[in-house]
């Protein structure tokens, strides 16, 4: 499974994870009257458009209004319908956390909540529309899977085992085109990482969108600087697959997280959390975005100013490399 | 100002919504240009406000809880003087404070709103205060229709006839669409007159296009004793550009060349005509 076998090209195929998932689930609604979709006037965000018009007795329309959406999708799922609440992530997880908390997760309705234009893919419109804490929220609440795909075939995977699921689950995705990342590795399961490359001098840990920029990260690593580095979409941060980190970690190797949210509470700190109460004492580095007031642009520059980027990634890979280098 | 001034600015205000949108590749041109009238005359006509000395405490308040409409309050913002025009070249670039919605970081915005549904509580925040401190200044508060459906909005409107707050101003963009669609389809609103009433609002059904009228009524002074004030002012999303007028797919939307020299056409002839 080296690293050469993705092909690049492929991100010209790759399609945004959010028409992945209104395409995916559409298919399956075709064939499952139970599937109910519930929006709040967030088809067209949600390409949920098509679903509506093909399939209107599977969506319930509440406005805007996420405290709603979130309680009425409990309703829905309470009485056996498979419910998707599709909201902003922003939204969806700030506006409607109490209903979350206690309407889903608490009285265990099994609702899919699925976070759109996660992250910071709303760029320029600002912190009211990031949706950085949602990972931290979540993870403190009993009783909910979280997940953060980061290709088609993860998103696809994820839809198709949500419909399913007898547990409540929140996913959140972009909107950003996203190439296929392993084509050779397409066994799925929710809560346990999909290993993209493998490699022995470190480790990265992404999910969602930052796995790419990772990825081609550790190719120019390998050229370069003949570092062999090991990238795994952590796309579950909730159940976390901490029986792959233990075997990752226990080379001693660096190993660096990278999230598309708030370095508080996330997937960093949920690795840390583990590694440190397992004795594991890798040099360790969590990437996201800083607690501050977000630097203010496209998703993609503030990426770049975050150091989420191919570069910044490189450069954080080499720093770690370097630490580990010093201490031995 | 005259009404003749005010229409005259009215228009200039479009034409800087559509340059800046245009230029920014992004913004939400319909509710923008079917609110643009209502922000002319509170700006121009109404609201206390002295950009030179945007945070004296005697200041009217304007807080637009449809945040999204944000090009609408900055041409209008710089028109006044409160940050110089050439600020909005940076609108929605990296590091600029001007971003897609209002922002504290930027001279007379009061607050940072574009999540819906928080700006009347905060302005019923303001006009507790305002009781309390037994100032006289107003406070006003623009929100989308869509909006309306937050139930945070129905809460700040049980408490704003609670405390008796008739220093406070909503005022209702009524532009009957949201992004989805009509109101009337997404989440049915009917009828908002009642619903205020009952709510214990004093309201007031007016033209929001119509300058003369939004003066008079927003200068008028409490409608009733001891109620909250609410206006709705019908409106046409997408308003002086015809081929925005009413369509939804200009909920946001950046005109292309062409589209962008349609409009300034139609609006220079209808300045012509004022
Ligand atoms: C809490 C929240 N939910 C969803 C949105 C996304 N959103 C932005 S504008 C809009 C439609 C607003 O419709 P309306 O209030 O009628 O505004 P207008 O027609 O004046 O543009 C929506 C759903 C948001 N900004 N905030
Ligand atoms: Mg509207």
């Amino acid at each position: 499974m080296g690293v050469d076998k993705i092909d690049l090209k492929k991100i010209k195929n790759g399609k945004a994870n959010q028409i992945v998932f209104s395409e995916t689930l559409e298919k399956l609604a075709s064939k499952d009257r139970d599937i109910i979709v519930v929006t709040s006037d967030s088809r067209g965000s949600g390409k949920l458009v098509s679903f509506g018009e093909n399939y209107p007795q599977q969506i319930v329309e509440v406005g805007i209004a996420e405290q709603n959406l979130v309680g009425v999708a409990a309703g829905l799922a309470s009485a056996g319908k498979k419910t998707f609440a599709i909201s902003p992530a922003c939204f969806l997880t700030a506006r409607a956390l109490e209903q979350i908390k206690n309407d889903v997760c608490y009285s265990d309705n099994p609702v899919i909540l699925v976070g759109i234009s996660a992250g910071v893919s709303y760029g320029a419109l600002g912190t009211t529309h990031h949706s950085l804490h949602d990972f931290a929220a979540l993870r403190a609440f009993n009783n909910i899977i979280i997940v953060a795909p980061a290709d088609n075939f993860e998103t696809e995977q994820v839809v198709r085992l949500a419909a399913t699921s007898k547990k409540p689950i929140y996913m959140r995705y972009g909107k950003k085109q996203m190439p296929l990342l392993n084509e050779n590795n397409t066994s799925f399961e929710l809560g346990k990482g999909r290993v993209i490359s493998e490699g022995q001098d470190l480790t990265i840990i992404a999910n969602g969108e930052t796995v790419y920029p990772a990825y081609l990260a550790t190719k120019k690593l390998e050229i370069e600087k003949g570092l062999k580095v090991t990238v795994v979409s952590m796309h579950t941060i909730k159940p976390l697959d901490t029986a792959l980190i233990k075997k990752l970690a226990s080379n001693g190797k660096p190993i660096l997280t990278v999230e598309e949210h708030m370095v508080n509470g996330g997937l960093g700190e949920a690795c840390a959390s583990y590694l440190m109460q397992n004795g594991f004492t890798n040099p360790f580095k969590i990437m996201g975005i800083p607690d501050e007031y977000t630097v203010t642009g496209s998703q993609i520059e503030i990426f770049n100013h975050y150091g989420l980027s191919e570069e910044g990634i490189y450069n954080a890979c080499i720093a770690l490399n370097d630490r580990q280098n010093n201490t031995n | 100002m005259t009404e003749k001034a005010l229409k005259l600015k009215s228009v200039f205000l479009r034409k800087q919504i559509l340059k800046y949108i245009y230029s920014a590749k992004a913004g939400h041109t319909g509710g923008s240009l079917s609110c643009i009238d209502i922000l002319n005359v509170l700006y121009n006509s109404v609201l206390n406000v002295d950009p030179n000395d945007f945070k004296n405490s005697t200041r009217d308040r304007y807080i637009q809880s449809k945040g999204h409409c944000v090009e609408a309050l900055f041409v209008t913002l710089a028109d006044r003087g409160f940050f110089p025009e050439s600020a909005l070249e940076t609108l929605c670039r990296y590091q600029s404070h001007y971003i897609g919605h209002p922002t504290r970081k930027i001279n007379g915005v009061e607050q940072n709103t574009g999540a819906l549904g928080h700006g009347l509580s905060i302005s019923v925040g303001e006009a507790i205060a305002a009781k309390l401190d037994q100032k006289s200044h107003r406070i006003f508060t623009l929100l989308g229709d869509g909006e309306l459906a937050e139930g945070s909005n129905w809460e700040a409107f049980l408490s704003a006839s609670h405390y008796k707050l008739d220093n406070l101003y909503a005022i209702l963009d009524y532009n009957k669409q949201q992004i989805t669609g009509n109101n009337s389809e997404v989440m049915n609103m009917n009828s908002i007159k009642d619903k205020l009433e009952s709510f214990g609002w004093a309201v007031r059904e007016i033209d929001g296009h119509n300058l003369i009228q939004l003066e008079t009524n927003l200068n008028s002074g409490s409608f009733r004793k001891g109620k909250p004030n609410f206006v709705i002012a019908h409106t046409i999303k997408g308003k002086g550009v015809s081929y925005m007028e009413g369509n939804l797919k200009w909920h946001h939307g950046v005109p292309s060349p062409d589209q962008y020299a349609l409009a300034l056409n139609e609006l220079n002839e209808a300045e012509a005509l004022i």
